[in-house]
């Protein structure tokens, strides 16, 4: 019977389940559709009468699926079982124990009781959906839940949102919230307020999770009016979003799917697997205990930096002679083993050398230099003296570790920073030498003040009066096949130079983004008249460009701006980009960097981009 | 045998700059061990910069150096400071192994760190013959005397049963730390140096991993502390 309603429900969100998102409902709904499975269990009539999917949803189908749920529930009370199974569950599916909750069904039921729902089923969606996620203030205030006493032992001290009030209105207006459980419900991280206080909140997802899985389905989004929740199941990790901030499903997911990379970059996939094999309720807090700041500040950065969106690098302009001198440099201080030299300024990428071999088979991607730059930025400890760690690649391959060997060529600023990975542990010495050398040659060379005077650059030096920024990122072409994927950008000025306004445009990228990305109806290229400004994005087979203009620009100005900006980049790629990243070999003979003939990819676009319109 | 950590070795200095004496230089591994957040780093900034700050969890193992002049022989300390982040636990045999002196550190004011540092020195034992190694109980955050969980004498005895030397100190203060390092130098100096091959000397280009050789020379036989 409960599968009947699962597949039921499926055919109901495919039909009528639209996003709340601004854009193109006819298009986006099946792609919605097809990510909602299970998305019939968010009937909330209260918050979606603007839609059909009351009517049809609510008495058709979630009646039925929360009395199924019941009826596999070895005891009556439905809505504590909902909201602490998993407190007390120790296999993984959704066997629904009994377990002492007064007070939280209690909570629950003024929940129920807020929306105009007896039904207590519900109130588990609606309010996780809703981002209320009211019970949690019961693990505050007191109650200690079953979930704590396992393995938490001395909890290091946090700062900050750690401590934060989860029962406060400033915790549910958090415009993200990213949480991190295993399998068995047991909360592993969460963005703000700490996880014990949100352990019976998590144990609310990992019912939905588990109860849409026992129908052999997997869930995937709830949408209300005002929030969206993302689910990722990676491994035995259950990774949740639930975010205010009107991007796409997609986006959230590929936000989830770092902070996922970034626990891997730590622990590596094959020993969670292996942890979790052993002992399903194994804490895995105690394993990335002091690395919560680390993930703190990848979503800080997933939301402040574009790279993320893009899934490109950013690395910082400079004069293509110097950069190859710098390059040089790194590449005559190698070592057996070493299989890439990075090296930073202002958490920007000056250069990166790769063994040579490695690099055949395999190439590095960009969200493992997010990975690698997040973990620098995050650590001050770096700053005191020569790190070296055990680290995962998880593009590169997520059941290994590198040795990366991480210090600061300027101390006391502490901004230009080298990295170089090995894969020998024993490495240390071998590679700290390395390090001394390039030390040196940067010194013989002056590279360090060089680097100093480095800035990025501004969007007047394009000369196009009413292009106020701008993102390009060009795409695999033969010319650079198999190289970091980069992007280049000026600076937010004015007026995108407060906080408030660069996150705003940000998300109007984010926007076209979704829209140029949409699954069920991609776009090519938008004109997109905003409230403040006018944005173009424009996707080829060569390259992926948003701008944003002034608001009175016209869309024949806006085009003749690209096609400006379009030769300005290609006459500055060798200044925004590492075009050629060298590569040696750890055998004696370094080889020569690999240099091929550029390609005049910019000439050809243009005209596509004329004829298109 | 073991110093009460209120002792202060007379008349002993840290000399910072190099003193124009024909003195040889050693190279000695000195290792942090203990749980997150008992102030390993912390220590470690004060042993090389004298400085204090409020640090990130170490991510893996932090490297850094100091040089200590003795009377006979200058020191110059690799200093080792190990994560104490669980996640780390299975790559810290790598950072310990060869170290001439292990400083395992615990928080007065957190019982179980003091219970995680006597983890920390069986598994030293385990693996290395006693002896080889100077090893320092030092309980940290000396400054937090009024929410204090492990007394001295506590510590104190551990040490005694242990066979280890023992100091308390305060990172934040400083109190404690040059006297701890200084202590430190004298005692791997007189147990290790002293042996035959026991401390490689420095080279200006050192590239050699530094090899620990086995003595028979147990440790408690040379437990005098001071110069």
């Amino acid at each position: 019977m409960e599968r009947d309603n699962h597949q039921e429900g499926e055919a109901e969100g495919v039909k009528i389940c639209d996003p709340p998102s601004e854009s193109n409902p006819p298009a986006d709904t099946l792609a919605t559709s097809l990510s909602l499975l299970g998305n019939h269990m968010f009937p909330d009539p209260v918050e979606r009468n603007d839609s059909a999917t009351v009517n049809k949803e609510e008495p058709a189908d979630s009646l039925p699926s929360v009395d199924t749920a019941e009826e596999q529930s070895q005891d009556a009370n439905l809505d504590s079982n909902q909201v602490t199974k998993l407190e007390a569950e120790e296999t993984e599916n959704s066997g629904q124990c009994h377990s002492d909750v007064s007070s939280q069904s209690q909570s629950s039921e003024d929940a129920a009781a807020d929306n105009g729902q007896g039904d207590s089923g519900e109130f588990v969606v609606t309010m996780l959906a809703k981002a209320k996620l009211e019970e949690q203030g019961i693990g505050v205030k007191g109650r200690s839940s079953p979930l704590l006493e396992a393995g938490t032992q001395e909890s290091p001290a946090f700062i900050s949102h750690r401590d934060e009030d989860v029962t406060a209105d400033s915790w549910r207006q958090h415009r993200k919230h990213v949480f991190v459980l295993s399998e068995a419900g047991k909360p592993i991280y969460s963005r703000y307020g700490s996880e014990e206080a949100l352990s019976s909140t998590m144990g609310v997802m990992m019912a939905l999770v588990s109860f849409v899985q026992s129908g052999d389905n997997i869930i995937r989004s709830v949408y209300s009016e005002g929030h969206t929740v993302v689910f990722l199941q990676k491994g035995p990790l259950v990774l949740v979003c639930v975010s205010s901030s009107r991007q796409s499903e997609r986006q959230l997911r590929g936000e989830l799917l770092y902070v996922y990379y970034q626990i891997i970059s730590m622990l590596t996939q094959a020993s969670i697997s292996r942890i979790f094999e052993h002992k399903k309720n194994y804490d895995l807090r105690r394993l990335l205990a002091g690395s919560e700041k680390i993930l703190d500040g990848l979503l800080n950065l997933v939301d402040s930096d574009p790279s993320f969106l893009l899934a490109a690098v950013h690395c910082l302009p400079i004069a293509s002679s110097l950069r190859d001198s710098l390059s040089q440099i790194l590449q005559k201080a190698i070592t057996p083993n070493l299989v890439f030299s990075i090296l930073i300024a202002n958490n920007q990428l000056l250069t990166i050398i790769q063994e040579k071999t490695v690099i055949e088979d395999a190439r590095l991607e960009p969200a493992d230099v997010h990975l690698l730059l997040n973990l620098i930025g995050a650590s001050s400890a770096f700053q005191a003296g020569e790190i070296w760690t055990p680290i995962c690649l998880p593009l590169f391959n997520p059941d290994c570790y590198f040795y990366a060997y991480i210090s600061y060529l300027d101390p006391p600023e502490c901004t230009v920073c080298l990295l170089l990975l090995s894969t020998d542990k024993e490495a240390f010495y071998a590679v700290a030498e390395c390090k001394r050398k390039i030390e040196e040659a940067m010194v013989a060379q002056n590279s360090l003040s060089l680097i100093a005077k480095v800035q990025s650059y501004s969007v007047s030096q394009v000369g196009v009066s009413d292009l106020r920024h701008f993102m390009y990122k060009p795409f695999d072409v033969p010319d650079n096949y198999r190289q970091l994927t980069q992007f280049t950008s000026p600076e937010m000025e004015a007026p995108y130079s407060s906080e408030e306004e660069k996150m705003r445009l940000l998300d109007l990228y984010r926007y076209m983004h979704s829209r140029i990305h949409s699954t069920s109806r991609p776009l090519k290229l938008i004109y997109h008249v905003a409230e403040r400004e006018t944005l173009l994005a424009w996707v080829t087979s060569k390259f992926e460009l948003y701008t944003c203009f002034s608001p009175l620009v016209t869309k024949a100005c806006a085009i003749t701006a690209i096609t400006k900006l379009l030769r300005w980049i290609k006459k500055e790629e060798d200044r925004l980009f590492i075009r050629y990243p060298p590569k040696y070999s750890t055998t004696p003979n370094p080889s020569k960097s690999s240099r091929g003939g550029k390609s005049d990819q910019q000439d050809s676009t243009d005209n596509g981009f004329l004829s298109l319109l | 045998m073991g110093d009460d950590h209120q002792q202060v070795p007379g008349g002993a200095q840290l000399h910072r700059n190099t003193l124009s004496r024909p003195v040889r230089t050693f190279r000695v591994k000195m290792v942090l061990l203990g749980s997150s957040g008992v102030g390993k780093s912390s220590l470690a900034l004060r042993f090389v910069k004298d400085e204090f700050r409020n640090t990130s969890p170490t991510v893996g193992c932090a490297y850094l150096t100091r040089v200590v002049h003795l009377n006979h022989a200058t020191l110059r300390f690799e200093i080792w400071d190990t994560a104490g982040q669980e996640k780390y636990h299975s790559v810290t045999p790598l950072y310990y192994r060869g170290a001439h002196a292990a400083l395992l550190v615990y928080d007065i004011s957190k019982r179980e760190t003091f219970i995680r540092a006597q983890v920390w020195l069986k598994e030293l034992q385990t693996h290395y013959i006693p002896g080889s190694t100077v090893i320092w109980l030092v309980g940290n955050k000396g400054d937090l005397e009024e929410v204090r969980q492990v007394s001295a004498q506590e510590g104190q005895n551990l040490a005694d049963e242990k066979g280890l030397l023992f100091t308390e100190t305060s990172a934040l203060s400083g109190e404690q730390i040059s006297e701890l390092l200084l202590d430190v130098a004298h005692r791997v100096y007189e147990c290790i140096g002293a042996q035959q091959g026991g401390l490689s000397e420095w080279q200006e280009t050192p590239f050699v991993h530094m090899h620990h050789r086995n003595t028979s020379n147990p440790l408690a036989s040379c437990c005098k502390v001071g110069p």
